[in-house]
């Protein structure tokens, strides 16, 4: 099979609008979390990492949505200068989003019509006719691993050939329908969320977009690699991860074997880390079952929130970044250990000759995903 | 490699088909109470169910159709998965959340608006852990799933899979479940996006 190579990529996010930007400000331990009072979201005030209007250009046509401008903003600037054409036979366009442009049932009459400009397909079909994409776009909506799975569903059609150039894009936007639901299972920290704390009470909720560019042509083959992946499923609960993380460590254990690597060779593993109670546990209890809890660990949600079907690709595109400049970032919200397996959650920027990262993710409907990056 | 159908299920216009049989029908019966019937007809045992949404309901209602009389049981959980794609996402369960937002938000809605919860619940009954994905298509893709599970199989990702089109939003609703095994069972038929079209499309315009 041929190799797969990580030929651009962006980060849109509340911090930046490149990945370089991004980097650049996480390094510098800013986050996009906020506390905001808005009604339109919810009665009291709540942190999240949100775009503040000025970021978006309104589109007085309303060809595009909110969430659509997000896609063509990442997908642009990713596109820009990589080399890949979007109109090229050989290259296709897959879209990972948990809810798509679900807030247009908040403000939005009920109709039919509204029912069809819903569907992720539909926004799919726009985003690919306004870049020129010929192949019928992809869509992966898999909860909280959608931006993995996408990772791995590109990986696979540029693997087997029925492709050569694979541009995976995810984003997520917040309002009350998101907001609301996970109040409503207690799930929302009161503070910006701590990944991994002893202290720590639960999600603080992130919009974001990003894009990973993937090509099998060998041009590329300086670039950092995409060594494969495996998902699985806890077939525990649908809204509560597995009691012994073994299915988590499954999904790695899987993963790192289609790598042909060992628990050994991984340098840096960038967590799910939401900072629940249920969630982080569960992953300490998985990582430590697959042998990485000496390796240095991070979570990045105390700097983007949790961006659900982005979270994938925006996390493993700043631990890409991480791999090139040879840095762990710190867990920003960590302070105390919290979870009961003694794993190494980084606390400080630490420079470390780095090769190959672990992303793990995981999500309702009992859901988990791994994938390996290597230099 | 070839990769075998060895069973498949198709509920649509409040009939029940197995492997082209029409199995259990009752035309006099809006979604909910047709689900009912059916779960009560085949004798199904399940309390959860009760709970589910529609979607959940009518996929989960599918693959304990499809997977009688299979030899599901004989594999080990992690070798089986489910690629499961539909139009409307869970926007039936998103509606009705939505609905309860001004109100009190209900966690039990509010759970159900993934559409790959219905695979939760399905992997929950029958403790399958293998891989699973759900995917949003306008139309069903034969070709993609076709090309997407023999790579899980090929690849000894999965050693059997459940895959197909569960889609629900009111009163519309489609499912058409396909078991697909490495191994030729008796009254297979070969893993071709031709003959996953052909049982796509066929029950619905030619049989009804």
């Amino acid at each position: 099979m041929s190799a797969v190579y990580i030929v651009a990529d962006n980060i849109y996010s509340p911090i930046g609008a490149t990945t370089a930007e991004n980097f650049e400000q996480v390094k510098q331990g800013i986050s996009g979390i906020k506390q905001h009072h808005n009604t339109a979201l919810a009665d009291e005030p709540v942190y999240a990492s949100l775009f503040d209007c000025a970021d978006f250009k309104i589109d007085k046509q309303l060809t595009y949505t909110r969430f659509e401008r997000l896609l063509i903003a990442s997908v642009e600037d990713a596109l820009k200068d990589s080399g890949i054409e979007a109109a090229d036979k050989k290259t296709v366009l897959i879209l990972s989003s948990t809810k798509g442009n679900i807030s247009l049932l908040e403000t939005e009459a009920d109709n039919p019509e509204l029912n069809n400009r819903i569907a992720m397909h539909t926004s799919a079909k726009l985003v690919a006719a306004h870049f020129g994409f010929v192949n019928q776009p992809l869509v992966v909506s898999n909860a909280c691993i959608s931006g993995i799975m996408a990772i791995l569903t590109g990986m696979r059609l540029v693997q087997s050939g029925q492709y050569e150039n694979a541009v995976i894009v995810g984003a997520d936007i917040i309002t009350k329908f998101v907001l609301s639901g996970f109040q409503s299972f207690q799930a929302i920290s009161t503070e910006p969320c701590r990944p991994f704390d002893k202290n720590r009470t639960g999600i603080t909720l992130g919009e974001g977009a990003a894009t990973m560019v993937l090509s099998s042509n060998a041009e590329y083959s300086d670039k950092i690699k995409v060594l494969g992946g495996a998902v699985s499923n806890d077939a525990n609960h649908i809204s509560a991860p597995s009691r012994t993380g073994k299915e988590l460590k499954q999904a790695i254990e899987k993963a790192l074997s289609i790598a042909g690597l060992k628990a050994g060779d991984i340098d840096l593993v960038s967590a799910h880390g939401t900072a629940t109670s249920y969630n982080d546990e569960m992953e300490a209890k998985a990582i430590a079952l697959a042998g990485l809890d000496k390796v240095p660990l991070n979570s990045l949600k105390g700097y983007y929130g949790h961006t659900l079907g982005a979270a994938g690709l925006i996390e493993s595109i700043i631990s890409i970044q991480s791999l090139k400049q040879n840095l762990i970032l710190p867990t920003l919200g960590f302070k105390t250990m919290g979870v009961s397996d003694a794993i190494n959650v980084c606390t400080k920027l630490t420079p470390a000759q780095l090769k190959t990262c672990l992303k793990t993710a995981s999500g309702f409907g009992g859901c988990n995903a791994a994938v390996v990056f290597s230099k | 490699m070839n990769n075998y159908i060895t069973s498949y299920c198709t509920i649509v216009k409040h009939v029940v088909y197995k492997n082209e049989v029409p199995v259990f029908e009752n035309r006099d019966a809006d979604l909910p109470a047709f689900l009912l019937s059916a779960y009560q007809y085949f004798g199904l045992n399940y309390p959860k169910f009760y709970k589910m949404d529609n979607l959940s309901k009518l996929g989960w209602l599918a693959s304990e159709i499809l997977l009688k009389g299979s030899y599901i049981k004989d594999y080990e959980p992690e070798d089986v998965g489910l690629v499961l794609s539909n139009a409307n996402s869970s926007l039936d369960s998103d509606q009705k959340y939505i609905k309860s937002v001004s109100d009190i938000p209900s966690p039990a809605l509010f759970v159900y608006t993934l559409p790959n919860i219905m695979i939760g619940e399905i992997c929950i009954r029958n403790n399958f852990k293998g891989e699973d994905a759900f995917f949003i298509f306008e139309k069903f893709d034969a070709g993609f799933i076709e090309l997407y599970v023999n790579n899980l199989l090929n690849n000894n990702t999965l050693s059997a899979c459940i895959c197909g089109w569960v889609d629900v939003f009111e009163s519309d609703y489609k499912a058409v479940l396909f078991l697909v095994e490495k191994e030729e069972r008796d009254n297979a038929i070969s893993f071709s996006k031709k003959n996953l079209g052909g049982i796509f499309d066929n029950l619905v315009i030619d049989k009804i």
